[in-house]
């Protein structure tokens, strides 16, 4: 089965870390990648930018609304990704649970709903 | 004597189809993935299984009875359904599934790895129970609710919500890694004795339903201690409930009053639970695993021996309600252990005890205010301790204990 692997986290925190944190954080987000790599389990990922990089875009009654900032207001926010390949949720778990951003913050794990599936 | 007779085979033959039902059951979602879809092939079988194996016996090969039937059903149903194009491809599954099951000699036992799929932490916590007694013991989801004290569309509702949810996030059914083995059990464990407890805390002890959960909460304990045998928890686990079991005659008098721990007659203990669960007791603590469910078994077996000595080991259980605490950090531990320190320091120190207790967890909780005022009437204040009475009565809902917390709290009086 698919999975994906959301992490959310305080990104307020983050312009506080020291240059030292910040690296040793991307070194466990590296090590980690390598290790989905190795077991074959990765299919992609991605971090993203903070949300006050982000638009948020709806439609209604055919008008287009264009609004500064994320879609919702949260303590924690996605900060990136990770697509995976896992036998069943234990195994996807075991795999969120490695994820440097379990430490961080919370990583929420969501099967995939493969298009043309009921 | 012949109505027994009748009311026994009644009970053999439902407990030999629920047997089986759960393994096949178990057998065959573990195998899809698919809970719903397994009892629903089984379903028509299980039904005519309750139905006749009581009057007919229950047959030598119980599963492949129940496969035989199932099949045809299944083979009727897909007859009946050809135009459904949906149904035709799952229908051909669970057929080969069955099929497997038959050329299978021996089926493994699956119930266990199905236990562990119901009380994965990715369900409810509140729906475990329930959905182990539907898919294991093939309780419909009205009796399960009921039995919980829900409405059954309500009930019906967060079972199957939970269902899908094993099948589309792919909940496994397997036992957990050595490594995280203790933790998923306590799940396992923590919903056998939710099952057991409301069963338990039926409070006229007179539903035929309820108390009927409480008798399949020591047989879902007696099979985990049996499929593993190794786990000191499964094995502290059975023997709580035993212990417990132990002493259902001896909670009423004849008139149906509440009978305290400490004031009920031994003679009506059950001897041969008793010693049970002191063997499961002395298995599990030779293994060297504390756990919640050991000492709350030791607790127990610390107040059965009044029955051998005439005074339960109160030292004992004030140490093992302090170990306890330190496992859960309940309040309700630290209540238990205060009242039991009045049996071994006297009620002043009790009282100490319950007044260090943060007072708002136990605002509208009986057995605090119960506990309170037995204290204070020992300590001699029994104006206190009518007050106390009053609270606990009015938090009271069953009948036979609110009857006896009156009688107490009117000696006080007169």
């Amino acid at each position: 089965m698919q999975y994906l692997l959301l992490i959310y986290g305080d990104e307020s925190g983050r312009p506080a870390m020291t240059p030292e944190g910040l690296q040793q954080m991307s070194q466990a987000f590296g090590a980690y990648t390598e290790a989905l790599k190795a077991a074959g389990a990765l299919i992609g990922g991605e971090r993203l930018r903070p949300t006050s990089d982000a638009t948020t875009v709806r439609v209604r009654d055919g008008k287009q609304q264009v609004l500064n900032g994320p879609y919702a207001e949260t303590k924690e926010q996605l900060a990136g990704y990770y697509l995976i390949e896992a036998k069943d949720l234990d195994a996807a778990l075991g795999w969120a649970a490695r994820c440097p951003g379990a430490s961080y913050g919370s990583m929420e794990v969501r099967p995939i709903w493969p298009m043309g599936e009921a | 004597m012949a109505r027994d007779d009748a009311r026994s085979a009644t009970a053999a033959a439902e407990r030999a189809a629920r047997e089986s039902y759960g393994r096949l059951v178990a057998f065959v979602a573990k195998r899809t993935g698919d809970v719903a879809e397994a009892e629903d092939a089984l379903s028509d079988a299980f039904a005519a299984a309750l139905k006749e194996w009581s009057r007919t016996g229950v047959p030598d090969r119980p599963e492949a009875w129940l496969l035989t039937v199932a099949r045809r059903k299944a083979a009727d149903a897909g007859r009946k359904r050809r135009t459904g194009a949906d149904a035709q491809p799952r229908l051909m599954l669970i057929n080969e599934e069955l099929e497997a099951v038959n050329v299978t000699p021996e089926i493994p036992d699956e119930r266990l790895a199905l236990m562990f799929a119901c009380a994965h932490p990715a369900i409810e916590a509140s729906v475990r129970a329930p959905l182990m007694l539907q898919t294991v013991l093939g309780f419909d989801a009205s009796a399960v609710a009921s039995a919980f004290l829900v409405s059954p569309a309500a009930m019906s509702q967060r079972l199957v919500r939970a269902k899908v949810k094993i099948k589309q996030a792919g909940v496994p059914f397997h036992l957990p890694a050595r490594a995280d083995m203790a933790e998923r059990l306590e799940t396992v464990l923590d919903a056998v004795y939710a099952a057991f407890a409301e069963g338990w805390t039926d409070p006229q002890g007179a539903d035929p339903r309820r108390r009927n959960l409480a008798e399949e909460g020591i047989w879902l304990g007696r099979l985990i201690a049996h499929l593993l045998p190794d786990e000191p928890e499964a094995l502290g686990l059975l023997a709580l409930m035993l212990h417990a079991d132990a002493r259902r005659a001896a909670r009423r008098d004849v008139d149906g009053g509440f009978v305290p721990l400490a004031d009920q007659d031994t003679a009506q203990w059950n001897t041969a639970l008793i010693d049970e669960a002191e063997s499961l007791i002395r298995r599990a603590a030779a293994m060297g695993r504390l756990g919640r469910y050991q000492l709350e078994a030791a607790v127990q077996s610390a107040h059965a021996v009044r029955r051998l000595t005439g005074r339960a080991d109160w030292p004992a259980i004030v140490a093992l309600y302090g170990a306890l605490y330190a496992v859960t950090a309940s309040p309700v531990v630290a209540l238990n252990r205060a009242v039991a320190l009045a049996e071994v320091e006297g009620p002043g120190a009790a009282l100490r005890e319950l007044d260090a207790l943060e007072a708002e967890v136990f605002a509208a909780y009986q057995p605090f205010w119960a506990a309170r005022a037995a204290m204070l009437a020992r300590a001699g204040w029994p104006e206190d301790a009518v007050a106390a009475y009053d609270r606990a009565i009015g938090l009271e809902m069953d009948d036979a204990v609110r009857r006896f917390l009156q009688g107490k709290r009117d000696a006080l009086v007169n």
